[in-house]
This record gives C-alpha cells, structure tokens and sequence, in this order.
C-alpha cells in the first residue's frame, strides 16, 4: 500500500505521455502535456507526506507538533506555476494555429522542411 | 484554406501512427519498469525524515516570525527560486502577447452568432446580479489572502490568481465588452512589470542595506501579527501583484481572441 | 563581490521588467538600454571570473545571506568557479553580440523583444552559477520558456509555429524528467544543495534509485542539448527563430545541457558510480558518437542555411558529450575548450548568415548562388574563416579542444573514438565551406542540388524558406551594416584564438580539475574550508594533435572541393550497388524528422527507454 501513490504517479506520467504522442488536436495535446506534469506534484507531495502530520502551519498549534515537509510543497508550488505558463503559451500557439492554418491536428502543421 | 498560408493536410512521415503508437507503448513499458525500479528505493510512505524539512519546521517561526513554512521556504529561504518561477509567468505572458497580437488583417468587431441571423443573448439578469456582486468580495478575498500570507495559507501566488478570476465573473456575466471598452490593459501590464520590478527591487534594497540579497532584513513582529515578517510579505504582495497583472493579461488576450478579433473584411478568408 | 553575485542574474531582470513597464517611445533607446545592460553583464562576470581565477577555491554566495548550519544547506547557493563561471561570460558575450546584430537586422522588434532576451540572458547565468539542483531546475524552464517565446516570434508563419511547438513539447517532457530526478534525489538525501546531496551519496553504493535519478536527469538534460534521439526539435526551431536568438541558441544554450549533466555528476554522482565508470563512459559515447555522426551526415543535405547550421550544433554537441563522456580531468577540459570555441564559431557563422539574409532576403543555399558577393569581401573572409576553425586546423579553433580530447580518449583506453568524432568535424566543416563556396564564390552549379544523388528540396518550399526570411528582416537593402561585419568577426576571431594558446590549455586542465573534485567543492560549499588543489595533467602539443588538426583541415576543403565539383564525377565514385541503399537510409533519416510532434515525443520515449536500460546495465 505504501507504494501507491508513487505508481499511480508513474501511471499518470505515462497516460499523460501517451496522450501526447498519439493526440490528433492541439489543445487535447496540451491537456496531455499538463497531465505529464502534475504526475511531479504527486511524486513530490507522496515523498514529503508524514503519517497523522499536520500542515506546517503553526499559527494555531504548537510548534513541535508533527508536520508534512514544507520544502516539497514549496516546490510543488513552484512547479504549478511553472506549468501554468507553459500551458497557456502552448494554449497561445494552438490559438495561433487555429487562425491561421485552420487546422489544430499537430501532424498537419507545416514545418520548415528542407 | 487560402493558398498563400500553407495548406493543411497530413504530411507523409517516415512512421506511421499505428507504428508510432507501437514503439511509444514499448518504450513506455519499459519507462515504467525503470520508474518503478528507481522508485523502489523511496523510504516507505508516510514515514519521510529529510532533514531540511524537519530543520525548517523547527527554526522558521522562531527565526523569521513566519507562522506558515511553506510562505517563507518560497519567499525567505529560496526567494531565488521563487525569483525565477516569477519571470518564467513574466515571460509566458510576454510570450502570449506577442503570439496573440492584433495582426494587420485583424479588426476590433462584436461577436457574432455562427447561425446567420442570430444575435448572441447577453446574460441573464441573475447572472448578471450574481456575477457583478461576487468580483467586490473576490478582489477582497485576494487581498487578505495576499496579506496574510505568511500567516495562515496562502501567499502571493495563491491571492493573484483569485484576484484574476473576478476578470472571468466579468466575461460571465456578459459584461466583458463593456469592461474592455474602458481599456484597463495599460494598466494591468503595468501593474505585472511592477510587481515583477517590485521583487528585484526589494531584493536589491537588502544589498543596499549591508546585508545579503532578498535578505530579510525588515523588522519582524510577533508570529501570528498581519505585520510580522519582514521583507516576505512585500515580496509575497509584490508577486501578488505580478501574478494578477499575469494572469488578467493572459485571460484577456483569449477573450480577445474569442470575442473580440475579426478578420477584416475583405481580407484573405481561412 | 561575492554579495553582488546574484546581480548577474536580478539586473537583467530588472531591466527587462522596466521594459515591460515603459511605453513605446523610440527603437533606439531600447537598443542602447539593452546593448548597454548586456556590456554590464560582460563586465561583471568578466570581473567575477578574473577575481575566481585569482583564488584557489570557487566563490560562494548565499542568497539570502542564509549561512549553512553543520553541513546542512538552509538556503540557495551560487557557486563560482572557473569553469562555470567562463560559461556564463560567454553567454553573457553572446547576449550582447545578439543585441548589437539585432539592432540593425530587425524592423522593429518592440519592447517584448528585448525584454524576452534580457531575461533569457540572466536565466542562462543563473543556470551556469547556481550550486543548487531545484534551482538549476528553475533557471532550465526559465530559459526553456523565453526561447519557446522568441522562437515563437513570428508565429504567423507556419513555420516558426511548428518549430515553437515541438521545441515547447518536447522540452517540457525533458523538464518533467528532470523533476523525477530531484525528487528521487530529495526523498533520498533530504536536500537540494548540490554539495549537500553529494556528501550523502558518497558512500552509498549506486541502487535503483541513485541510478534512476542520474538517468531521469541526463535525459532531461540531454533533451535540451539535443543529444540523439532527443534532438528532432532543435533542427525545426533553430531553422525558424530569429536570426539573433540562433545566435545565443546554437552558441550556448544547447552546451548548457552538456554543462548541467557534467556538474550534476561531478558534484553528486561521483561518489556512488565510482566503481562503474567503465560500462558508464561506454553508455555515453554511444549517444555522443551517434549524435556526432548523425548531426554531420544529415547537415551535408541541408541547403537551408539556418537549418545546416543545427545540424552542425547537434554534431558538435555530440563531441561534448564525448568530452564529459569520458569522466575524466581531460575530457571536461576537453569539452570546456569545445564549447568555447565552436560556440563563438557557430555563433560567428550565425551572424554572418544573418548578414547575408538581411542583405539578399533568401536564406536557402542554392537560391543564394554567387548572391553572396553582394555582400561586402570581410564577411566572406570571416565565414570561411569560420567553416575552418570549425574543423580545427593546428592552432586555430577547434584545435586545442580537439587535441586534448584525442588525449583524453587515449588514456581512458577509447582510442577509437577519436576516428568518430574526426570524421564529424570533417563533414561538419565540409558542409558549412560547400554553403560558403556557393554562396560566396558561385562554385559548384546553379539552381542545381548538391552531387549527393540524393534529390533536393521542391520550388515551393524554397519559396516558403524564402518569404520567411524576408519577413524576419528590414528588406533588402544597399549595405550591410559595419555593426554586423564587426560582431560576427569578433565572434569568430574569438573562436579561432581559443585554439592559438598553449597557457589557455593548461588553465583550462587546471579549472577542469578542480571541477571534477567533489571533495574540495562540498568542503568549500558546506562549511568555507579549502581543500589543497588537486594536481592537474599538462598536454603539451604534440606531433598526433597536429596530424589530426591537418587531416580534419585536409579533409574538409577535400570534402568541400568534391562535392561542388560537377555532378556525375562524384556520383561515380559511390559503387553502383551501394547508391540504393544509401540513398534509401539516407531518404529515411530525413523523413524521420517529420515536423510531428507526436513523432520527436516518441522518440524521445524510445531514447529515454534506451538510455535508462543501458545504464541500469552498466552500473549492476
């Protein structure tokens, strides 16, 4: 049981993948990509949990009481962020994509080919 | 499809799907069998004793008079990080309006029905009622949220993203064009750079003042007093600012998008 | 000086944040603001590394002025040493070589131009100078997400859509594998201070978990050095980013992965894989000797310039990774001296090619026949001088960092290694002097594809190429600005006097020793102690390097020669039973880089797969 929430994380990172490899719409492949990163949250928050412990917030419990990590979750937060923007500059470009080609299937677009 | 933007169809590749989809559940299980070796070595769960999370639960209150650990491991302890994660949202946005621009072939125009003959319905009375009375008390709610960061939940990041969502209660109530036609988005760029500007420049006063960069050198307070530690609530207000700037430009160049941008008529069509 | 230090990256910043603030008022005094901060950031780390080089241990600062208690990091750590500090001022030279080719190349860039490079500068520096691994993390996707935003820049062409796109995709599943590695490393250890976590591994034996996290960050890492098969993305978006963000882009931003994987494991991963190293450099002169060799052979097909260009980078990439690959003193000076100078080189090369497009609005190589000597008779001097340093001729360019690999090789028992990487800068430099003569010097035949046999690109592609480049610059004008001339001379000149000094050689050994000592960097990180320096080896130059330095020259010009002779005589060389399949592998390859991003991330799946088992293999 205590592997858990580490393998669902692994599942997650893989589906998300999966997502993104065999997406036919831009925005669908985005999503996929937001998936891939939060399978990070889980594994950060699954590796800082402590049994019965408190957030480490002590305004209103004493200080040596058991608390979660902090760190992980400062990191966490750190990375939503991180994911955010990545999401919406790639949300930006499916946009793009969209009014200009007409087309959101990323096997469709046009690169610079030699 | 005009002829002149490249025309879509699906390009010939030296894989095809079904092969492609092949080699990535392959690989993917073999990903999965490393991923599940490597984290076979993870102490048990529940059970965690890293050591910089026990040494900070025990000395940020009595060092930095911050009741909540986690604002001040963001904004005292790895300020730097938090440095970074701030400029990577500012140079998304930057990113997202250059991407979305108003381009030459585009015009301002009300939005239109895709049904010929068909006006858009605005919102509803209640919506409206609804909507317009929640954006006051989520501002609010922003603020204090921003405020008491280093106290009890929250923090800047958390704050400005709610005070962007009182923008989504204006477009749901219908009330975007109205909103849009006062033209705040000077304002709002300026209000992202200055809290951007605002995090180095605080960073910078603690040079200034002797010690070390994104030192916290204020004086702090009590633990649990609104005004209680140090340079981190400015910090956290200054990416509050940051974020809400952000995130009020990146829903608005959507909404512009959606709404708002036309093609000119008479331009190419596609 | 040590409390400034994080300046290097908060100025940039703030100047970059006061240009998001300002209103447009003239093109002129963003281009002085940003020339003027970025020759500001030369001048600091120039003044950080001369004052590093004077000490015997690296500068630390704390951010936060957070002291670390008994062993124990509470705080981020900046770590100077000559090496990384080195790296960070030639990103810093690139910077503003990119801002001072920028200004007279573009329209009118805009605000959000300048303030996406600042900000990309100050990341680049960051990421060289941090001494913690989450903080490296941060500074990678802050780099990773301004180049998606400038490659983005004219996202109204297909093109640079696309190529954003898969830059964007296929990074971020880097970064993502990047995270699994810090947080593997975090569960076991507890920290994120480089040091901190080194001195933990030390005496822990390498299990699945040490390994999988030195996997999971290699690959991230080497996603964005654009190692095979990770590298599909970097040709589409170098092909299509601004001509001056392919300055910093192929100059330094792709060795910075190479850079992140060598200190990840010289201050971590050393203690732990010791007993391995010999299955481990195997794993990585695969991928660098097969990243070598792809990169050359694909970029004798490309006649988009930009396009050959990265081809040429991924090579050369390649050979760094030989360089780190090995895991020893020489190999990382080895890679120091490479990335220096074909850094400067290939960034020379990019500046010259944009002088070029700036000037006849084409940028494909059989469209630009002889259109080159519009272009004033330096720029030409320089490109070829460029072409040639890249190969490495005795004294100049590539030279030293290439002699000192030779060596490097040979003493780790890999000899063979070298004919690899010699056979790629051989058709590397060959293809980039084919460009130059036909460009240049109207050899070879006109609106004809190269000899290859092989087929060339339709009219309409070349158009499309075409158009693109247009509407990147200021039309087609009379001059070439001096400012351009000048900056790409510099640059080149820069990369070719990195081969000319014997003493730089020994520094370079000197700074890759202390680099590869774990001990002295946790003692000085952790707890302000200075451990003796370690003795460092001294290659003298000697008859083998020179030999090789000739062959690579030799065979360049040769290659070149050959190849824009008239068509048939090469042809007949190739035996008529091979010309199928090699024309059939050859078409394969091409195609396998489709465009689709579907493709790159499955193939980077299949690489990371790959990767992972070798080195779960070698380190049983």
């Amino acid at each position: 049981m205590s592997f858990l929430p580490f393998a669902i994380a692994i599942w997650i990172f893989l589906v998300g993948l999966y997502g993104v490899v065999s997406s036919h719409h831009l925005v669908h492949l985005v999503i996929c990509l937001s998936v891939v990163q939060s399978s990070t949250y889980l594994l950060l928050l699954g590796i800082g949990y402590r049994t019965n412990g408190a957030a480490s917030i002590f305004v209103d419990i004493p200080l040596n009481t058991k608390a979660v990590d902090p760190v992980v979750k400062a990191l966490t937060l750190t990375d939503v962020v991180v994911g955010a923007a990545v999401t919406a500059l790639l949300l930006a470009l499916a946009v793009q994509a969209q009014k200009r080609f007409g087309t959101v299937d990323p096997d469709e677009l046009d690169p610079l080919r030699d | 499809m005009s002829a002149g933007e490249g025309p879509a169809r699906r390009r010939d590749s030296e894989i095809s799907f079904a092969t492609r989809r092949r080699l990535f559940l392959v690989s993917g299980a073999v990903l999965a069998a490393l991923m599940t070796w490597a984290l076979a070595g993870m102490p048990a769960f529940g059970d965690y004793h890293g050591i910089y999370g026990l040494l900070l639960n025990r000395v940020a209150v009595p060092q930095e008079h911050a009741t909540n650990v986690i604002t001040a491991v963001n904004f005292d302890y790895r300020g730097f990080d938090t440095l970074g994660e701030e400029f990577i949202l500012f140079a998304a946005v930057l990113g997202l309006a250059l991407i979305l621009r108003e381009r030459r072939d585009e015009e301002e125009g009300p939005p239109d029905d895709d049904a010929v003959g068909r006006q858009v319905s605005g919102a509803s009375v209640a919506v409206r009622l609804i909507t317009v009375t929640l954006v006051g008390p989520t501002v609010l709610l922003a603020g204090y949220i921003i405020a008491h960061g280093a106290i009890t939940p929250g923090g800047g990041f958390q704050g400005g993203v709610i005070a962007a969502t009182a923008l989504l209660f204006v477009y749901l109530g219908g009330e975007y064009l109205a909103l849009r036609r006062i033209r705040p988005l000077p304002l709002v760029e300026i209000t992202k750079a200055t809290g951007a500007a605002g995090f180095v420049l605080i960073g910078i006063a603690g040079l200034i003042w002797g010690v070390a960069f994104l030192d916290n050198w204020l004086p702090k307070g009590t633990p649990g007093d609104v005004f209680s530690a140090g340079t981190m609530q400015l910090l956290s207000v200054a990416v509050g600012f940051e974020i809400t700037g952000g995130f009020v430009l990146i829903l608005s160049e959507f909404l512009d998008q959606t709404i708002v941008l036309r093609r000119r008529r008479g331009a190419r069509s596609g | 000086m040590d409390k400034l230090a994080p300046l290097v990256v908060a100025g940039p910043f703030l100047i970059a944040a006061l240009f998001a603030i300002s209103l447009p008022l003239s093109r002129r005094r963003d281009d002085i603001v940003s020339i003027v901060t970025a020759s500001a950031g030369v001048v600091f780390v120039g003044a950080m590394l001369i004052d590093v080089l004077s000490r015997d241990v690296p500068v630390v600062t704390w951010v936060g002025g957070w002291q670390p208690r008994a062993g124990v990091a509470l705080g981020i750590s900046m770590a100077f040493d000559p090496l990384s500090t080195s790296l960070a001022l030639l990103a810093a030279v690139l910077v503003c070589a990119a801002f001072l080719f920028a200004w007279r190349y573009f329209e009118t860039p805009g605000p959000i131009f300048h303030a996406l490079m600042l900000v990309f500068g100050g990341a680049m520096a960051g990421f060289c100078l941090s001494g913690d691994l989450f903080n490296l993390f941060v500074f990678f996707e802050l780099m990773s997400v301004t180049a998606y935003a400038l490659t983005a820049y004219r996202s109204e062409e297909s093109g640079p859509l696309q190529g954003a796109l898969t830059f964007a995709v296929s990074n971020t599943v880097g970064a993502v594998f990047i995270l699994f590695g810090i947080a593997l490393l975090y569960a076991r250890t507890g920290a994120l201070n480089l040091a901190q976590i080194g001195v933990a591994l030390a005496h822990g034996h390498a299990d699945g978990l040490v390994v999988g996290s030195f996997a999971f960050l290699c690959i991230g890492f080497m996603v964005k050095a654009a190692v095979v098969p990770f590298h599909f993305w970097l040709a589409d978006a170098y092909a299509v980013a601004p001509t001056p963000a392919c300055v910093i882009f192929s100059g330094v931003m792709s060795d910075l992965g190479i850079y992140a994987i060598a200190r990840v494991y010289w201050t971590m991963f050393d203690g732990p894989f010791q007993a391995h190293l010999e299955t481990l450099r195997l794993v990585f002169l695969l991928f660098g000797g097969v990243t070598a060799l792809w990169g050359a052979v694909l970029c004798l097909a490309q006649h988009h310039l930009k396009r050959l260009l990265a081809f040429v980078t991924i090579s050369q990439i390649g050979m760094a990774l030989i360089g780190v690959g090995l895991f020893s003193t020489e190999g990382i000076a080895a890679a120091a001296l490479l990335i220096a100078a074909d850094g400067l080189l290939r960034a020379g090369l990019f500046v010259a090619i944009g002088a070029v497009i700036h000037r006849t609005g084409s940028v494909n190589e059989l469209r630009l026949y002889y259109l080159g000597r519009q272009v004033p008779r330096p720029l030409a001097a320089i490109f070829f001088a460029g072409a040639l340093g890249l190969a490495g001729p005795p004294f100049l360019g590539a030279f030293s960092g290439k002699r000192v690999l030779e060596h490097a090789a040979i003493d780790v028992g890999h000899g063979w290694i070298i004919v690899v990487f010699v056979v790629a800068a051989i058709l590397t430099a060959a293809a980039v002097l084919r460009a130059g003569g036909r460009v240049f010097l109207g050899w070879g035949e006109p609106a004809e594809d190269d000899p290859i046999p092989f087929g060339h690109p339709t009219g309409s592609e070349v158009e499309r190429d075409d158009e693109e480049a247009e509407a990147e610059t200021t039309g087609a004008p009379d001059t070439t600005p001096p400012v351009m001339i000048a900056t790409a001379g510099a640059l080149v000149a820069g990369g070719l006097a990195i081969g000319l000094f014997p003493a730089l050689v020994d520094k370079t050994l000197d700074a890759a020793a202390r680099f590869t000592d774990r001990a002295a960097y946790a003692a000085v990180v952790l707890h302000g102690a200075k451990l003796p320096l370690p003795d460092a080896p001294n290659l003298g130059v000697d008859a083998l390097g020179i030999l090789f330095g000739l062959l690579s020259v030799g065979g360049a010009v040769g290659i070149a020669l050959a190849v824009l002779s008239p068509r048939h005589r090469v042809r007949e060389l190739v035996p008529l039973p091979l010309r199928g399949p090699i024309r059939g592998t050859y078409w394969a390859v091409r195609r396998l880089h489709s465009g689709q991003a579907g493709d790159y991330v499955t193939w980077l799946s299949v690489g990371a797969a790959t990767f992972g088992v070798l080195l779960a293999a070698a380190t049983r």
